[in-house]
């Protein structure tokens, strides 16, 4: 059994709200990228609407750890070593904080350059070119780290909890993608008709991420378990946390549930989707509030019992 | 290149006066923490940016009215202080690189360039390091590192009055500690052992203790649980890296099907 006799770093709402953040905006240009890789051409409206949200997400990202720093101004230290005699770029790849400090910096480079040229076409062009997909793809990787790399950032310490597991990265990048389909979702109900086929794409995506997500808790668990750490989440105020989680999975178990495809018809020269998910945007809601929660119950639940 | 130099804590000699506390926090300016009131005359409770040395009191007098002699085990007292580990936890993870060695082989934070990002605390096994709320920067001892340079001994071991903490060269203090384990033991102190003499526990450490029981008895990690944390790096990236594909793929699926559906019926 795991023995820990470390202080909490009081990583509290700040981080809570950058982890979840940076999963949104990092599953959200990934699935942006996918949307346009393999999606109809119907998509590219909200994979614009992706790709403009991803890169002021990315800013607010920024600050948000830089609020958290003791000393903000001093963010810079992050990059620059600024140790007498040892100046230069501060790098360390086993760092997994060195690491998304660069991997922000990277992904909001990406983010800019995808904001500037949705920002830049006209309303009804979706062409895109070959370049720009494959920015997108190299810009997706940075992202898939961006939205995993928090959770590694846990493990790689001795908290409880969070050293117990390494599954938190996986946890976290599942959570990421289930709540940047939900996020899409209920954005693309703001864009025009067409955009709502792909809304029902994005729910039945959502549905297998969250399926993921499950599988990563599970996993989570049983690492906890093996480490004789388990009856930390399950203390009263973390386990209504939990329930809560399961139960913000409903909405897209249920898509799940009902085969997990929309059903289409072609009605008056325009496709409708036939929604199987409930269709209010309270489903989107509730998956990304349960993804927040998520963020919340691992941060906190190893600094306070 | 200056000698590595260490402390050796014998805690079979610790008599709980404190006199280290309060030389360190005169030395180092520390205002300290409100006091506490804890059991055992504990008033400071842990280490923090406050407090760089901790008594710590641990009380194993049994419940029981017959009270027997303890052998220094019924009521341990053992002055806490930052290891300056030889593999050091807090250096691993700090992403600017204001947690360095010495020339003399002890763990140093830079304070001019630390920007309180706390991740070192979340590192530290001993949970050595606070975060100073005023300076907006982590802390912890120095090793009186003012003091070394002007060949001074450390400002606790200089005040402790039983030689309870003694400073010098890190060889030296083995070989003492060496002599004092064997003396205890051909006195019948079965339990009594040293703490990071070897490198058993993160390689070794600079301040290594005589302890009268197990480390767990004083809040340490034993050799079983010290551990880097750097253990996870590979078996985390690789868990989000399996997940994240086969997140990709559940999407591809998802996007795909549903697509060539749309485009059938339209």
């Amino acid at each position: 059994m795991a023995e820990h006799f470390v202080q909490p770093p009081n990583w509290e709402v700040w981080i809570t709200l950058y982890f979840f953040l940076a999963g949104i905006a990092g599953g959200s240009y990934t699935l942006a990228t996918m949307l346009r890789l393999w999606g109809s051409p119907r998509d590219e409206a909200t994979a614009r609407v992706a790709f403009m949200w991803a890169f002021p997400l990315a800013v607010v990202c920024g600050i948000l750890l830089t609020i958290d720093l003791g000393k903000p101004l001093r963010f810079w230290h992050m990059l620059i070593n600024t140790t007498p005699g040892s100046v230069g770029l501060n790098f360390k790849p086993w760092s997994p904080i060195s690491l998304g400090s660069w991997a922000l910096l990277l992904f909001s480079l990406f983010a800019f350059v995808s904001f500037l040229e949705v920002m830049t076409k006209r309303g009804n062009d979706r062409n895109v070119s070959g370049g720009m997909i494959v920015w997108n793809i190299l810009g997706s990787i940075v992202a898939l780290f961006l939205a995993s790399y928090t959770g590694v950032v846990l493990s790689v310490s001795n908290q409880p909890v969070w050293s117990d597991s390494y599954a938190i990265g996986g946890l976290f990048v599942a959570s990421a993608l289930s709540a940047s389909a939900a996020f899409l979702a209920f954005m693309s109900r703001f864009r025009a008709d067409d955009a709502l086929a792909t809304e029902a794409r994005l729910e039945a995506a959502d549905g297998w991420f969250v399926c993921l997500e499950l599988i990563m808790i599970i996993a989570f668990f049983v690492t906890l378990s093996n480490a004789g750490q388990l009856w930390r989440e399950t203390a009263p105020p973390w386990l209504i946390g939990w329930i809560l989680i399961f139960a913000s999975f409903i909405p897209s178990l249920r898509t799940i549930a009902s085969g997990g495809r929309v059903r289409y018809s072609a009605s008056g020269g325009a496709v409708a989707a036939t929604r199987v998910l409930a269709g209010t945007g309270t489903g989107a809601i509730i998956v990304i509030v349960g993804v927040l929660i998520l963020r919340f119950v691992v941060i906190y639940s190893a600094q306070y019992q | 290149m200056p000698e590595q130099v260490g402390f050796f804590t014998d805690t079979s000699i610790c008599i709980g006066c404190k006199a280290c506390e309060v030389a360190c926090k005169e030395w180092n300016q520390l205002p300290g923490d409100p006091p506490k009131f804890l059991d055992g005359f504990d008033n400071t409770g842990k280490l923090d940016a406050q407090n760089y040395r901790h008594v710590k009191f641990i009380d194993l007098v049994p419940e029981s009215p017959n009270i027997i002699t303890g052998n220094g085990a019924a009521w341990l007292m053992m002055s806490d202080i930052c290891k300056h580990c030889t593999n050091a936890s807090c250096m691993e993870v700090c992403p600017t690189n204001a947690i360095v060695k010495t020339e003399y082989n002890t763990v140093y934070i830079q304070p001019e360039v630390c920007n309180g990002c706390r991740d070192c605390m979340s590192a530290c096994p001993y949970g050595v390091i606070g975060f100073n709320e005023q300076a907006g920067v982590v802390s912890k001892c120095t090793f009186c590192y003012d003091r070394l340079q002007a060949n001074m001994t450390p400002a606790c071991a200089k005040a402790c009055p039983t030689q309870s903490i003694q400073f010098g060269a890190l060889s030296d203090l083995h070989k003492k500690a060496d002599a004092r384990l064997a003396a205890l033991q051909a006195q019948g102190y079965d339990k009594a052992q040293l703490y990071g003499r070897n490198d058993s526990v993160y390689g070794g450490l600079g301040a290594f203790f005589l302890l009268m029981d197990k480390p767990e008895v004083y809040n340490l990690p034993n050799a079983q649980n010290a551990k880097l944390p750097s253990r996870n790096n590979a078996k985390g990236y690789l868990g989000a890296f399996l997940t994240a594909a086969v997140g990709v793929l559940a999407g591809l699926i998802a996007i795909r099907q549903n697509s060539d559906e749309s485009q059938r019926s339209a």
